[in-house]
């Protein structure tokens, strides 16, 4: 049997590419979002996890409906040239859509738990907005965000709805593993189907892992456990 | 070192009005919880923007609303030390030490961290975690901490909350210790009055949103303005009264006509003592008499603490039931131990010189 492994590339391609935008624009907008409360900034929520609830065919229809060339994103970009539709990077916008909510709450929530009052100590000790962002809340927030980039990873692995409606099947351009397993069912080749089911279940399995190992190790902070005392020091 | 604050915001049930100085000796803030102490802490840290006034930190305008300055916490050089000592717990104690020396030059940096170190006796646990140090030694952390970058001013928000009775004690004569050699100023806010006394020698006492009190600590004591201070610091014994004549009033709650050493003023309505000042005897001594203020009372319940025993007495007669009391006094245990025995009546005498009155 020859199996063409241009999904798998364009897939972890994908998945890789929307994991990392979804994880800065998530945590960018969580960031900006906490501390923020009033009934305006709950519809905000609502539009933002829209694409939790929404069948990922619609949230491609949508996408469609905006990018396409008749669209009002769409126009102005073929106006210019270029066209999102049916290429790589429709395979990106239509992960990316669909998981930015995992990101999104999961790292509302990882920000909302830290303790205001140590932001505070920090704005008090002369650290600017910025320093307390990156110096206290990213790294404290941390094991949230970092199981938020575990859950988008693995949605964005098997996107397949949005994915189909807004970059279509075209092998070895947009032709993602999802998609691969439903057009080789259809075409009655269930062994390419199998491999490619048993790729996915394996890189799930190993990203499942590598975040638990991963987490262990950076709780080992919160932990009281005086043998490791001798620990090497962080810098200061 | 001078700190003037005077600022208004409408709270939630109240009005936040405060204005006073605070200079080289510390300051302790007294108030009823929800009396706006913290929140006063944390407009002059700047965490709370006040609608109006002024804070002045040793001549530099932190925040004026007429003139529209408002500067951030990072830029008041004013240090807080929260109730739970608020440490980064991703970062060690040496770190946590170093975050507010960043932007020294990194030999300074160095010196400060190990001055600190040695001072709040941190010596051997500058690489822990601060989930690997105990509550004392957690706060004495903060404290280094806030101290390090050396604020201007250092505010300290119930900063013994967190401990039990032996760590509080210890901390508290570190912190006065550490205090003494501070040349900033310092406020301290505590429910516990004895703490609060020990370490401030000035005192503002908040109600509601507003001083209804300031000055030195002996003074607020020994003479409270009003009978809500009177309470917050801790007296336990108030009387309706009128004022007969210039030392000599009537209380009509406890039944009396009783003497003052002070004179008292026409507007007085209240008089009161404090529970460690009224003095029990298992009977009248005849040198007493002339003085008067002495009463003959009964016991309506007792409450025993070990070292010391409350006593809830009833003047002029046996008591119906043990909420039917007058006085709330404090005796000692071995006081307790050779009256108890004793029949009653026994004789409550009101010392004039520790009898004041109150205006409302």
């Amino acid at each position: 049997m020859h199996l063409d492994l241009s999904p798998l590339w364009i897939s972890l391609k994908t998945t890789f590419a929307a994991t990392a935008l979804v994880l800065v624009l998530g945590v960018a907008a969580a960031s900006w979002r906490t501390g923020r409360q009033s009934r305006w900034w709950e519809v905000f929520d609502g539009v933002l996890l829209l694409p939790l609830v929404l069948p990922p065919t619609v949230v491609g229809f949508f996408l469609l409906v905006l990018l396409g060339r008749n669209g009002p994103l769409g126009s102005l970009l073929w106006r210019i040239g270029a066209s999102l539709v049916f290429s790589w990077p429709a395979t990106v916008i239509a992960a990316t859509v669909v998981t930015f909510p995992l990101m999104y709450l999961t790292a509302c929530g990882a920000l909302d738990q830290i303790d205001a009052g140590m932001l505070e100590a920090a704005r008090t000790l002369g650290a600017s907005e910025l320093e307390v962002f990156l110096g206290i809340a990213l790294p404290l927030a941390w094991p949230g965000i970092l199981a938020g980039t575990v859950l988008s990873f693995a949605r964005s692995l098997g996107e397949f709805g949005a994915t189909l409606m807004l970059a279509g099947n075209i092998h070895g351009r947009t032709e993602t593993i999802p998609v691969a397993i439903f057009f080789d069912m259809e075409s009655g080749d269930t062994g390419a189907a199998l491999a490619w089911a048993s790729i996915v279940l394996v890189i799930s399995l190993a990203v499942l892992l590598a975040m638990g190992a991963w987490t262990r190790y950076q709780r080992a902070y919160l932990v009281r456990d005086f043998a490791r005392t001798k620990r090497s020091p962080r810098g200061a | 070192m001078a700190l003037e604050v005077e600022i208004e915001r409408q709270l939630p049930g109240f009005a936040l009005r405060v204005a006073f100085t605070a200079g080289q000796k510390p300051v302790g803030i007294l108030g009823a919880s929800g009396a706006g102490k913290t929140m006063m802490l944390r407009a002059i840290a700047g965490l709370y923007t006040p609608a109006r006034g002024r804070i002045a930190l040793d001549g530099r305008t932190l925040f004026d609303a007429a003139k529209g300055v408002n500067l951030p916490s990072r830029s008041r050089q004013v240090g807080l030390l929260f109730q739970h000592h608020a440490l980064f717990p991703h970062m060690t104690v040496e770190a946590n030490i170093a975050f507010g020396l960043r932007k020294l030059d990194a030999g300074e940096r160095a010196r400060r961290i190990s001055q600190q170190i040695a001072a709040m006796r941190l010596t051997g646990l500058d690489q822990r975690y601060p989930s690997q140090l105990s509550g004392g030694q957690q706060q004495r952390v903060a404290l280094a901490r806030a101290l390090a970058p050396q604020p201007g001013a250092l505010l300290l928000d119930e900063p013994f909350s967190a401990l039990d009775t032996h760590l509080r004690s210890q901390l508290e004569r570190q912190l006065h210790e550490t205090l003494a050699g501070y040349r900033g100023v310092t406020l301290v806010v505590s429910h516990n009055l004895e703490e609060i006394y020990r370490l401030c020698e000035e005192l503002v006492v908040l109600d509601q949103g507003s001083v209804i009190a300031c000055g030195s600590r002996e003074e607020i004591f020994r003479w409270p303005p009003s009978r809500q201070v009177a309470l917050l610091t801790g007296c336990k014994n108030f009387s309706r009264a009128q004022p007969r004549d210039a030392h000599g009033l009537e209380a009509f709650d406890w039944g009396c006509t009783l003497r003052l050493a002070r004179e008292i003023p026409r507007a007085s309505a209240y008089v009161a003592i404090r529970a460690h000042h009224v003095r029990i005897a298992p009977v009248q001594a005849s040198e007493q008499t002339p003085d008067g203020n002495t009463f003959p009372c009964w016991v309506a319940a007792v409450s025993e603490a070990p070292f010391h025993v409350t006593l809830y007495l009833r003047l002029h007669a046996p008591p119906a039931g043990p909420s039917d009391y007058h006085l709330q006094v404090e005796i000692t245990q071995d006081q307790w131990a050779q009256l108890k025995s004793q029949p009653f009546p026994w004789f409550a005498q009101l010392d004039p010189e520790r009898l004041f009155s109150l205006p409302d």
